[in-house]
C-alpha cells in the first residue's frame, strides 16, 4: 500500500512536448512509471519518448485509460490544464508548474471543493511511491521502499530529508510535495489522513516552512487524529518578516506565519521537531524504531 | 508588487471609486500650485513611500494656510521617513500627494484580501477606521465584519448588504457603500490584487464616502497579464544587488550577516540560512538559484554574493535534482576564475552527478573547501565566520 500513486497509476503528461515535460517524462518512464500518453493541443499524433501524444486529456482517458496527470504547462495556461484534467475524469492531478496566478488557483480550488479529485501542487516536486511510480521531478535514486510517509512544502529540502532517511536505512511508503504556493491542492491534513489510514505507513515526516497557518492546523490534527509517530522540520527561522522567501507562499506577514510559532504548535501537537537539519536522519532513526 | 497611494487612487478613479481631490508633486513649487487650485484649506500633504505607518513617522500633515502648507511640504519632501514598517535607515520621500481636506464624520476600515485559509476573497470592514486592523481584531473583535466570496461566483448582493448593514451607516451612505464594494471587487479581480486596503474610508458630514487612503498589492505571478501595471513598478527602493539578481532571474534577498550562501530551492535555502545561524554566524543573504539553473545562473549568483562587502565566507549547498552537480561545479569554477576567490568557499553537494561535480572542483586547482555532509559544512562555516 501507499498513498495516491502506485502500480495501477496510468499517467498522462500534460505539456509533454515542452523541454521540461519531455525531460521529466523520460525520467519517470526510466524509473518505471507507467506513462501512457502525453498531451499538447495541436501536437496529437506524434510520439515522444515512445509515448503517444494526444490533443486533449479526454483522449488520453478514453484511448489510453489514463487515471493520473502530471502537468508541466506554463503558468498562463496551467489552471486551464488542471480544469481540463478534472473534467476529463482524472482523479489524481500533479502540477509541477511554478508561478500560476493566485486568482486562477482560487478558482480551481473552489471548483474542486466537494469532488474526490486529489490535486498535488502546484509549484511542487510531485509524488513518488518508491519502486512503483514516480510522478514528479525528484531524483528517483535517493528513495528506498519502506514504511515512512513524507509530506513537504518544498522540493530540494525534501530530497535532503529523504536522502538522510535512506542513508539511515529508513525507507519510504510515499513522499510528496504539496507545493510552495499560497493556494495548493491537497494540504497537510489530507496527507496526514491518508498516511494514517495506510496500513504500510508506520510513521510520518512533515517538512514545513514559514508563511500561512497550514503547519499549525496540521499540528492540531496530529494531536487529535494521528496515532502514528510524526517527526517535523520547519525552515525559515532566520527569514526576515515581509519578504517573500523564494516560494510565493513563504512570507511572514503581520507577525503571523513565523517558524517559531509553527515549531511551538507542532511540539504542542505531539510532533518531534528537529531544529538541526544535519541530524534529521539520526533523529528519525531514534523516533521510528 | 506594491504601488504608492497616489497610483492606487488613480486606479480607483478609473473604476469610479470616490477619492478626495488631489495630485502628486515632486517639488515644493509644484505642490504649492496644486494647493492654490483647490477649494481652500485645510489641505493634506502625504509622503509617498511604499511602507505603511507614515503618519506615525511624520509623513502626513495637514495645513490650514498657505504659509503652513509651504512649511510642512518642505519638511516632508526629501525627508528620510522612518516608520515602524521601513528599514532602520528609512525611505527618502521624493513625492508628496497634495489632497483637499474633508469634513470627516466617521472613519471606517475596508479591505479586500485573499484569505489563505479558506481559499476565498474576503471583505473585511470595521467601524473603527484609522487604526491597524490587527489591533481592532484584538481589542474590539465585535466591530469587525467579514464576508468570504467564492471567486467562481463573484460578489453577490447579500455580501455587500451584510457589510453595509454591519457598519451601521445612514441609508444613503449604505447604498453608496454597496456600489463601492461592487466596483472594488471588480477591480480586485480584474487587476489580480492580493490586497486592497482603504484605511480610513471616510464618511463625510455631507454623508459621502471617500477613500482617504489606498493600499494595493498585486500578485507578482499575474504581472504577465497586467502589462499596464509595469509603469508603476519601482526598483529604486530595492537593494542594488537585489535588482541585479532579479535581472538574471535569481531569487536573492540581501541580509545583514557575513556568511554568503547559494542554494538550489527555496526551502533548502531557508534551512541553510538557519543552519548558519545555529553555528553562531549570520547569513548575508538568501539566494535560491532555482531547480532548473544553468552554469551561467550559478556564475551570476556566485558573483553577486561576492560583491557584498560584508561577506567573510561562502557556503554553497546544492542538492542536485534537476540542477546537476556537474553543472553547478562548472558555474562555480567559471565564476571563481573570473572574479577571483578572496574569501573561503565551502561547498557541499549531493545528488545527481555528484562524483563528476566533485571531480570538476578538485581538478580546477582552486581552493574550495569540500564538505561531505551538512554537519561538516556547518562546522567549517563556524570556523571561518567566527
Amino acid at each position: 500500500m501507499s498513498i495516491f500513486v502506485n502500480n495501477d497509476t496510468r499517467v498522462v503528461v500534460q505539456g509533454i512536448t515542452g523541454r521540461e515535460g519531455q525531460f521529466h517524462a523520460a525520467q519517470c518512464i526510466s524509473y518505471g512509471t507507467n506513462v501512457v500518453a502525453g498531451s499538447t493541443p495541436g501536437k496529437g499524433g506524434q510520439e515522444i519518448e515512445g509515448v503517444p501524444v494526444v490533443n486533449t486529456v479526454q483522449e488520453a482517458v478514453s484511448e489510453y485509460s489514463a487515471n493520473c496527470s502530471l502537468i508541466f504547462v506554463p503558468p498562463p495556461f496551467a489552471a486551464d490544464a488542471i480544469l481540463e484534467a478534472v473534467d476529463a475524469g482524472i482523479k489524481t492531478i500533479v502540477t509541477i508548474t511554478e508561478g500560476i496566478p493566485v486568482m486562477d488557483m482560487l478558482k480551481v480550488k473552489n471548483y474542486l471543493q466537494g469532488t474526490d479529485v486529489v490535486l498535488i501542487g502546484p509549484n511542487c516536486p510531485g509524488i513518488i511511491t518508491p519502486g512503483e511510480a514516480k510522478v514528479g521531478i525528484m531524483p528517483g535514486a535517493i528513495h528506498q521502499r519502506g514504511k515512512i510517509g513524507v509530506i513537504s512544502r518544498s522540493g530540494t529540502l525534501t530530497y535532503e530529508v529523504v536522502y538522510q532517511l535512506t542513508q539511515q536505512g529508513i525507507g519510504q511508503s510515499t513522499c510528496l510535495g504539496i507545493g510552495g504556493d499560497p493556494v495548493t491542492g491537497v494540504n497537510y491534513l489530507d496527507c496526514l489522513h491518508a498516511f494514517e489510514n495506510d496500513p504500510e505507513t508506520r510513521g510520518i515526516v512533515m517538512v514545513g516552512e514559514i508563511g500561512g497557518d497550514a503547519e499549525e492546523k496540521a499540528a492540531e490534527y496530529v494531536h487529535t487524529k494521528v496515532s502514528k509517530p510524526v517527526v517535523g522540520f520547519i525552515a525559515g527561522l532566520t527569514a526576515p518578516p515581509g519578504k517573500r522567501m523564494g516560494h510565493a507562499g513563504a512570507i511572514i506577514s503581520g507577525g503571523s506565519g513565523t517558524a517559531q510559532a509553527k515549531i511551538e504548535a507542532m511540539r504542542k501537537g505531539g510532533i518531534e521537531v528537529c531544529e538541526d537539519l544535519g541530524s534529521f536522519g539520526d533523529m528519525c532513526s531514534q523516533v521510528f524504531v | 508588487m506594491k504601488i504608492q497611494e497616489y497610483q492606487a487612487k488613480e486606479l480607483f478613479s478609473a473604476y469610479d471609486v470616490p477619492v478626495p481631490e488631489g495630485k502628486v508633486a515632486e517639488s515644493i513649487d509644484e505642490a504649492v500650485s496644486i494647493a492654490e487650485k483647490m477649494k481652500g484649506f485645510p489641505v493634506a500633504i502625504k509622503a509617498q513611500i511604499l511602507a505603511g505607518g507614515r503618519g506615525k513617522g511624520g509623513g502626513v500633515k495637514i495645513a490650514h494656510s498657505s504659509e503652513e502648507f509651504k512649511e510642512k511640504t518642505k519638511q516632508i519632501l526629501g525627508m528620510n521617513l522612518i516608520t515602524p514598517q521601513t528599514e532602520k535607515q528609512g525611505e527618502r520621500v521624493g513625492k508628496v500627494l497634495v489632497e483637499q481636506g474633508v469634513d470627516i464624520d466617521k472613519e471606517l476600515y475596508l479591505s479586500l484580501v485573499f484569505d489563505r485559509s479558506s481559499s476565498k476573497v474576503a471583505i473585511i470592514a470595521s467601524m473603527a477606521g484609522g487604526m491597524d486592523i490587527e489591533e481592532v481584531a484584538e481589542k474590539y473583535p465585535e466591530k469587525i465584519v467579514k464576508v468570504r466570496i467564492n471567486p467562481l461566483l463573484g460578489i453577490q448582493p447579500y455580501h455587500a448588504r451584510q457589510v453595509a448593514f454591519g457598519l451601521d451607516l445612514p441609508s444613503g451612505a449604505r447604498k453608496e457603500l454597496i456600489s463601492i464594494l461592487n466596483k472594488l471587487y471588480k477591480f480586485y479581480q480584474e487587476k489580480d490584487c492580493n490586497l486592497l486596503e482603504i484605511n480610513p474610508l471616510v464618511l463625510t458630514k455631507q454623508e459621502e464616502l471617500l477613500a482617504m487612503d489606498a493600499k494595493v498589492n498585486f500578485d507578482d505571478s499575474a504581472l504577465f497579464r497586467q502589462k499596464e501595471l509595469s509603469e508603476y513598478q519601482e526598483t529604486s527602493q530595492e537593494h542594488p544587488l537585489e535588482v541585479e539578481a532579479n535581472k538574471y532571474g535569481l531569487n536573492y534577498i540581501k541580509m545583514e550577516g557575513n556568511v554568503g550562501n547559494m542554494v538550489n530551492g527555496a526551502g533548502l535555502a531557508m534551512a541553510t540560512m538557519d543552519m548558519i545561524k545555529q553555528v553562531g554566524a549570520n547569513p548575508a543573504n538568501f539566494l535560491d538559484v532555482g531547480g532548473g539553473a544553468n552554469a551561467e545562473m550559478v556564475e551570476n549568483g556566485f558573483r553577486i554574493i561576492l560583491q557584498d562587502e560584508n561577506v567573510k565566507c561562502v557556503l554553497v549547498n546544492i542538492f542536485g535534482g534537476i540542477l546537476r552537480c556537474d553543472v553547478l561545479a562548472n558555474g562555480v569554477v567559471q565564476a571563481a576564475e573570473r572574479t577571483g576567490l578572496n574569501v573561503p568557499v565551502v561547498i557541499r553537494m549531493e545528488g545527481t552527478n555528484v562524483e563528476e561535480g566533485r571531480r570538476i572542483l578538485a581538478d580546477s586547482g582552486l581552493d574550495f573547501r569540500l564538505a561531505k555532509d551538512l554537519n561538516e559544512a556547518s562546522q567549517k562555516i563556524s570556523e571561518f565566520a567566527n
